[in-house]
């Protein structure tokens, strides 16, 4: 068990590989209740939201979610987000556990009237059940009673125990649900998706596999891969930003960044063979020369080999392009890749 | 948890069996246990002085990389190859084919101030 952003929670429930693996064979579910739970509404919701977050709300019909960002005055990242159109005028935000507070308070100094904030997350909890059993899991859950959501969409039903949002959402690369609810649901709902998940192999999964899995689609981690000193542009997340956009925070940095290009990239990179993991907070060396400090690593057990992320000059910032990773003083050859390091096949 | 009688444990949860002079050194049950998920390990060269409690190799998880310190004093005369290929072996079998490195036993007297599996047993709570 660890803290995480004030949680206690288990880094891996079984082992991190056999979890790993079962959420890309069938199917793994994860305790997701530390994630935030902010809601935003009122006639003034939409337009403000705009203004606070990178991606362009009014592409969201009712029942639909965007990644998206919250970011500083200079482009950089405080958080990174799903926001959900709930129903018309009401928006869910799902942020992350060790940002909730800090988001809450900049997004309250921000607040304009005819908007509402209310931070939900101490009342909610969650569950994502990911893996490409993951459907028939859903079947089973709720026997008929809703429809599965689609891909990007969330819907609501109303359970004896409250309300519970069923989001076509995850972080692992494979389809999946995210379930979020008030707490009292929470064991009876957990309990259930093990025991009907059962026949499929399922494995309840920790914070371990969590990451092992997001890091083979580089899905950037806040805190890791995501910062305050660095831009969404500079993450190659420039899908998720508007600058069609007249107004938010951190434009006029991104829209200067998109017209002289960014100084930096964040890339994915793969170690050539057998090596030591690469971890975070490595040396990243091109001619003998350090280049970057790499933000995340570990060994894909998809792949069976080291893979980690870095923002490398971009110059740099080439597929196939040859650079050394240092661990405990010896460098190992290692290569930027397209993203994902992870292709499914299926 | 495994403890094998005829070992002499650490309190950094090394083992040693003892064996034609030689301390044949690897990684407790208990262990193996909270690493996990072995996918690397970092061994000494052959030849190497290794001194006690003094890091000796590194054993890797998915998670987290660990220190092995030398239980005893001495060169190293037998490395375990096979983890080269199969360090999950650390894990399955951290007794027998998952066992690290061999030392000479320069200080013999050092096995005194081992565990015995009864008192390693106790402090790990079995």
């Amino acid at each position: 068990m660890v803290d995480f952003g004030g949680w206690h929670m288990p880094v891996q429930y079984g082992g991190i590989l056999e979890e790993h693996h079962a959420v890309r064979n069938t199917l793994g579910v994860f305790d997701i209740s530390h994630m935030g739970e902010v809601f935003v509404s009122g006639p003034e919701a939409k337009i403000w939201l705009n203004e606070m977050l990178t991606n362009n709300v009014e592409r969201l019909a009712p029942g639909e979610c965007q990644y998206t960002f919250l970011l500083n005055e200079q482009g950089g990242v405080i958080d990174d987000l799903l926001v959900y159109l709930l129903e018309d005028a009401r928006y869910l935000l799902v942020v992350n556990a060790s940002h909730i507070d800090e988001d809450v308070a900049w997004l309250e100094a921000h607040r304009v009237p005819g908007v509402t904030i209310e931070n939900h997350s101490d009342e909610f909890a969650g569950v994502a059940v990911q893996g490409p059993r993951a459907v028939q899991l859903f079947d089973h859950f709720f026997e008929g009673k809703i429809s599965r959501p689609a891909r990007n969409e969330i819907k609501r039903y109303d359970a004896d125990c409250g309300t519970v949002w069923i989001a076509r959402t995850g972080y692992t690369g494979e389809d999946g649900f995210e379930l979020f609810f008030h707490a009292p649901c929470a064991v009876n709902i957990w309990n259930t998706i093990l025991e009907l998940g059962e026949p499929f192999g399922i494995k309840p999964c920790g914070l371990g596999a969590r990451d092992t899995l997001r890091l083979e689609m580089c899905y950037p981690l806040n805190g890791s891969d995501l910062s305050p000193e660095h831009t969404p542009l500079e993450a190659g997340m420039s899908f998720f930003v508007d600058l069609g956009k007249p107004k938010f925070i951190g434009r006029a940095a991104l829209a200067e960044q998109r017209q002289n290009g960014v100084p930096r990239r964040l890339v994915p990179f793969k170690m050539k063979g057998k090596t030591p993991p690469p971890r975070s907070h490595y040396g990243v060396f091109k001619n003998g020369a350090l280049i970057a400090q790499t933000t995340s690593g570990t060994v894909s057990p998809t792949l069976g080999i080291g893979i980690g992320m870095a923002y490398v000059p971009t110059e740099f910032a080439r597929i196939d392009e040859e650079i050394e990773i240092e661990i405990r003083g010896r460098r190992f050859p290692a290569t930027i890749q397209k993203k994902p390091l992870h292709n499914k096949t299926a | 948890m495994n403890v094998p009688e005829d070992l002499k444990y650490t309190e950094t949860h090394e083992w040693v069996r003892v064996q034609d002079g030689q301390a044949r050194v690897g990684v407790t049950d208990h262990a193996q246990a909270e690493l996990t998920d072995v996918v690397y390990v970092e061994l000494p060269k052959m030849g190497a002085k290794v001194e006690a409690k003094a890091a000796a190799a590194i054993v890797e998880s998915v998670k987290a990389a660990g220190d092995i310190y030398a239980p005893v004093t001495g060169t190293v005369v037998a490395i375990n190859e096979a983890l080269e290929n199969n360090p999950a072996l650390v894990n399955t079998d951290p007794h027998g084919e998952g066992w690290l490195f061999a030392v000479t036993l320069d200080k013999p007297e050092e096995l005194d101030q081992l565990k015995s599996a009864a008192e390693y047993a106790a402090m790990i709570g079995e």
